[in-house]
C-alpha cells in the first residue's frame, strides 16, 4: 500500500530537481567518508562529527534557500555548509588545520563559517547558534530586507534555555526565520527523548506561538517540500516557523566514538532507511537510470578524493595568523610583563 | 603505592566519597554512559541512576538545580563537560552559589563541587580550551582548585567534597592519562596548601595545572647547569598558600609565576602583585609572570602552540632573572 503510494508521487518527481539534491548529498556523504579516513591518517586534528545519515535535512533545507539567505549551524555542520555552498576545499583544508581554509585554519570542524556564502558558523556551544539566528533575522527586518535566516541545531538543543528565549524573541518581534531542529535522537551518549519532558521539540515551538511541522528527515522529497513551504511563508513576511525533521546519525557522536550506547540492530534498521538509497529508489521509479545514477555518485566521490588529496598537500598556515582579528586596538601580544 | 591515572584517581575519589556519605552525588550530561572522558565509567551501575544522574543539556539549570540542592541537605557534584559549557551557567554559579551564606546571613551553607576540565588539548580551538581560573579566583565565596597529579587528583577531590562552601575544581584535560603514584589507603590533601615539587635556592617559580610539568622539566634541565629554581604547585589558587611562597621567595629573592591562562589579568598577577608588596626588599630581580599572550586559542598546531608556555620560555625567563642586569 505504502508502496504504491510511494510511486504515485515518485512519477511527479521533479527529476532535474532532485538529481540536483542527490549529487549534492553524495557531495556530504563523500565529504564526511574522506574527512573520517583522514581522521584516521591524522590529518584532521580536532574533533568532527559527521553528519552521515542526516543528508536528507541539509539538501532538503538549505538547497531552498538563495545565496544571500543566511543559515547557522551546529557542531555538526558539514552537511549544511556544503549546502549553502561552501567551497569542500577549503572546509577540508579547514578540518586538516591548513592554510586557505575557511576560518584559516583557527577554527577547525566545530567553528566553520562562510560569511560569503551567507553560512554565519557552525558552533562548538550547543544551542548558542538560536539566539544569534533571532539577532540575523532582527537585522534583516531592520534592514527592510527579503532575505530570511535558517538556524539549524539538534534535538538535545531544545533543552538549552537559549532555545526558549530565541523562539519567543522571534515570535514577538515577527522574524523572517527558520527553526530546524534536526532530530537524530541522541544528545551524545544520551537517548534525547528520556531527557526531554513533554512531546518535544515541535509541541514547544507551537506553544510560542510558531507553526510547526514534523517530517520524515529521511526522505528528501518530504523534507524538501516542507523547508519549501515554510521558506516561502516566512518571505511572504508571514513570521517564524518551526521544523523538525526525524532522522538518525549512522556514526557515533564523533567519528571516534564507538557508539556503543545503541544496539546493533537499531544501527541496521536506519542503514536501510539511508536518505540517499531512498531517493535513488525514488528517482529510479521516475524513470532515471542505474547508469546514471552511479555515474553522479562516481563524479563526487572522485571529485572529492581529488580535494582530499589537495587539502594534504596544502601547507600549515602561518603560525603569525595566531595574532592576526583578535581586536582592532590593543597589542594580542601582549603577555603582561 | 599504586599506579594510577589522573582520570582514574578523580573517580575514585569521586566512589569513595559516595561510598562514605550518601548525601554525595553527582550531576551532569551522559554520566550514565561514564561522561565524556570516562571520569565516571561504571558509576551508575554502583550508585543508581538517583545519586549518578544524567541531566539535559541545560547548564544553567545543572548548576542551579546543585545549588538549591546542596542548600537543601545534599552534596551535589556538578559536572560541566568542558570548562567552557560553564559559562551557561555563570549566573547560577556567581550570583547564586557563591553569595547565597553571605546575603542570608549565614543560615545555610552550599556545599557543591564543580568540576570544570580545562585547559588546551590538542586542535580542540577557542571553545574548548580554556583556562578561566582567575575568573573565578575573583569571586568571593568561591573555593578554586586545580590539581596536577593523580594523587592531588584523588586527595584534592576528596577534600573538596566534603568542603562545605562551593569549590571550582579545575582538572586538565591534557592530565587525563597522566600516570602517577597514589596512597592505597585513604588520602586527603588539605584545601589552601602548596606542595613544594622541586626544591632550588636560585629562582622560586609558582605555577598550577598542566605547567606544574614543563616547570619541573625545566627545573631538571637548569639543576643540571647548577641553576637551582623551587618549583611550587598551589594546587589551590584561592585560598592559596603565601605562606609557603613567602617563605620560598624570602629564600632565592626571585619569583616566577608561570601559568597556561592568558597573562593579562592571570592569576599570576595576583601573585607576583602579593610578593612585589609584602617582599619588595628582598627581591633581588623584578618579580616575572609567563602566560600565555591575550589571544583566543586556534585550531592550527602552528597558531595553537602561539598560545603556549613553551619550557625553552621558561628556561629563559629564569635565566635572564639570574643575569646581572636583572638586578637594578
Ligand atoms: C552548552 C553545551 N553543552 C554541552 C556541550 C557538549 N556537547 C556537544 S554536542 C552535544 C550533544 C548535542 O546533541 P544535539 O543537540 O541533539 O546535536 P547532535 O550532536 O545530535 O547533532 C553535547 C552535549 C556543548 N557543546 N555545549
Ligand atoms: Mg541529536
Amino acid at each position: 500500500m505504502q508502496d504504491v503510494i510511494a510511486e504515485g508521487r515518485h512519477h511527479n518527481l521533479d527529476r532535474d530537481r532532485f538529481l540536483g539534491r542527490l549529487a549534492l548529498m553524495h557531495r556530504i556523504r563523500a565529504f564526511e567518508e574522506e574527512a573520517i579516513a583522514a581522521q584516521k591518517d591524522g590529518l584532521v586534528l580536532g574533533a568532527i562529527h559527521p553528519s552521515i545519515g542526516q543528508e536528507a535535512v541539509a539538501a532538503g533545507v538549505c538547497a531552498n534557500l538563495e545565496p544571500a539567505d543566511l543559515m547557522l549551524s551546529t557542531h555538526r555542520g558539514h552537511g549544511h555548509t556544503l549546502a549553502k555552498g561552501a567551497d569542500p576545499l577549503a572546509m577540508m583544508r579547514e578540518l586538516f588545520g591548513r592554510a586557505g581554509g575557511t576560518c584559516g585554519g583557527k577554527g577547525g570542524s566545530m567553528h566553520i563559517a562562510d560569511f560569503g556564502v551567507g553560512m554565519l558558523g557552525a558552533n562548538g556551544v550547543v544551542g548558542a547558534n538560536i539566539p544569534i539566528a533571532a539577532g540575523a533575522a532582527h537585522a534583516q527586518k531592520l534592514q527592510g530586507s527579503r532575505q530570511i535566516t535558517v538556524c539549524i541545531f539538534g534535538d538535545g538543543a531544545v533543552n538549552r534555555g537559549p532555545f526558549l528565549e530565541g523562539l519567543n524573541w522571534a515570535r514577538v518581534f515577527d522574524l523572517p526565520v527558520l527553526f530546524v531542529c534536526e532530530d537524530n535522537g541522541f544528545s551524545a551518549t544520551t537517548r534525547t527523548r528520556e531527557m526531554t519532558g513533554g512531546e518535544g521539540a515541535a509541541a514547544r515551538a507551537e506553544s510560542l506561538g510558531l507553526e510547526a511541522q514534523e517530517v520524515d528527515g529521511n526522505d528528501v522529497v518530504a523534507v524538501d517540500a516542507a523547508a519549501r513551504a515554510a521558506i516561502d511563508a516566512i518571505r511572504a513576511g508571514q513570521g517564524p516557523r518551526f521544523l523538525t525533521c526525524h532522522t538518525y546519525r549512522m556514526t557515533g557522536h564523533t567519528a571516534v566514538d564507538p557508539a556503543t550506547y545503541r544496539p546493533a540492530q537499531e544501527v541496521d534498521e536506519w542503514r536501510g532507511n539511508c536518505p540517499i538509497a531512498r531517493l535513488e529508489v525514488a528517482l529510479r521509479l521516475a524513470g532515471e537510470s542505474d547508469a546514471r545514477l552511479s555515474a553522479l555518485q562516481a563524479q563526487e566521490s572522485g571529485a572529492m578524493a581529488a580535494i582530499a588529496q589537495a587539502a594534504r598537500d596544502t601547507g600549515w598556515p602561518e603560525a603569525t595568523g595566531a595574532f592576526t582579528d583578535v581586536q582592532d586596538i590593543g597589542d594580542p601580544r601582549e603577555r603582561a610583563f | 603505592m599504586a599506579v594510577m591515572t589522573y582520570l582514574e584517581a578523580g573517580r575514585r575519589a569521586v566512589i569513595e566519597e559516595m561510598q562514605r556519605d550518601t548525601s554525595v552525588w553527582a550531576l551532569g550530561e551522559d554520566l550514565g554512559r561514564g561522561g565524556v572522558f570516562g571520569q565516571y565509567k561504571g558509576l551508575q551501575e554502583m550508585f543508581g541512576a538517583d545519586r549518578i544522574a544524567d541531566t539535559p543539556i541545560s547548564e544553567a539549570c545543572i548548576m542551579g538545580a546543585a545549588v538549591g540542592a546542596a542548600m537543601t541537605g545534599t552534596r551535589p557534584i556538578v559536572e560541566m563537560r568542558f570548562s567552557d559549557f560553564a559559562l551557561c551557567a555563570v549566573d547560577e554559579l556567581v550570583n547564586q552559589a557563591a553569595k547565597a551564606r553571605f546575603m542570608f546571613g549565614g543560615q545555610m551553607r552550599v556545599p557543591m563541587v564543580v568540576r570544570e576540565p580545562v585547559g588546551m588539548w590538542r586542535s580542540s580551538a577557542a571553545q574548548h580550551s580554556q583556562s578561566l581560573e582567575s575568573w573565578y579566583t575573583h569571586i568571593p565565596g568561591l573555593v578554586v582548585v586545580a590539581p596536577a597529579t593523580p594523587a592531588d587528583n584523588l586527595g584534592l577531590l576528596k577534600s573538596a567534597i566534603r568542603n562545605d562552601d562551593p569549590v571550582v575544581y579545575l582538572e586538565h584535560k591534557n592530565l587525563w592519562p597522566l600516570e602517577g603514584e597514589i596512597p592505597e589507603q585513604e588520602h586527603l590533601v588539605p584545601l589552601g596548601k602548596a606542595d613544594l615539587a622541586h626544591a632550588g635556592g636560585d629562582v622560586t617559580m609558582v605555577t598550577w595545572s598542566g605547567m606544574r610539568h614543563g616547570c619541573l622539566r625545566v627545573a631538571e634541565q637548569l639543576a643540571a647547569e647548577g641553576i637551582g629554581v623551587e618549583v611550587i604547585d598551589l594546587r589551590t589558587l584561592w585560598p592559596w598558600d603565601r605562606d609557603t611562597v613567602f617563605a620560598s621567595v624570602e629564600r632565592t629573592g626571585r619569583l616566577l609565576v608561570v601559568h597556561e591562562a592568558v597573562a593579562v589579568s592571570g592569576f599570576g598577577a595576583e601573585i607576583a602583585a602579593s610578593v612585589a608588596e609584602a617582599l619588595h626588599h628582598r627581591l633581588k630581580a623584578p618579580v616575572r609572570r609567563l602566560g600565555a599572550p591575550r589571544i583566543p586559542i586556534a585550531y592550527a598546531p602552528p597558531m595553537e602552540d602561539q598560545a603556549r608556555v613553551s619550557d625553552d620560555s621558561i628556561a629563559a625567563a629564569v635565566r635572564g632573572m639570574l643575569e646581572p642586569a636583572a638586578v637594578s
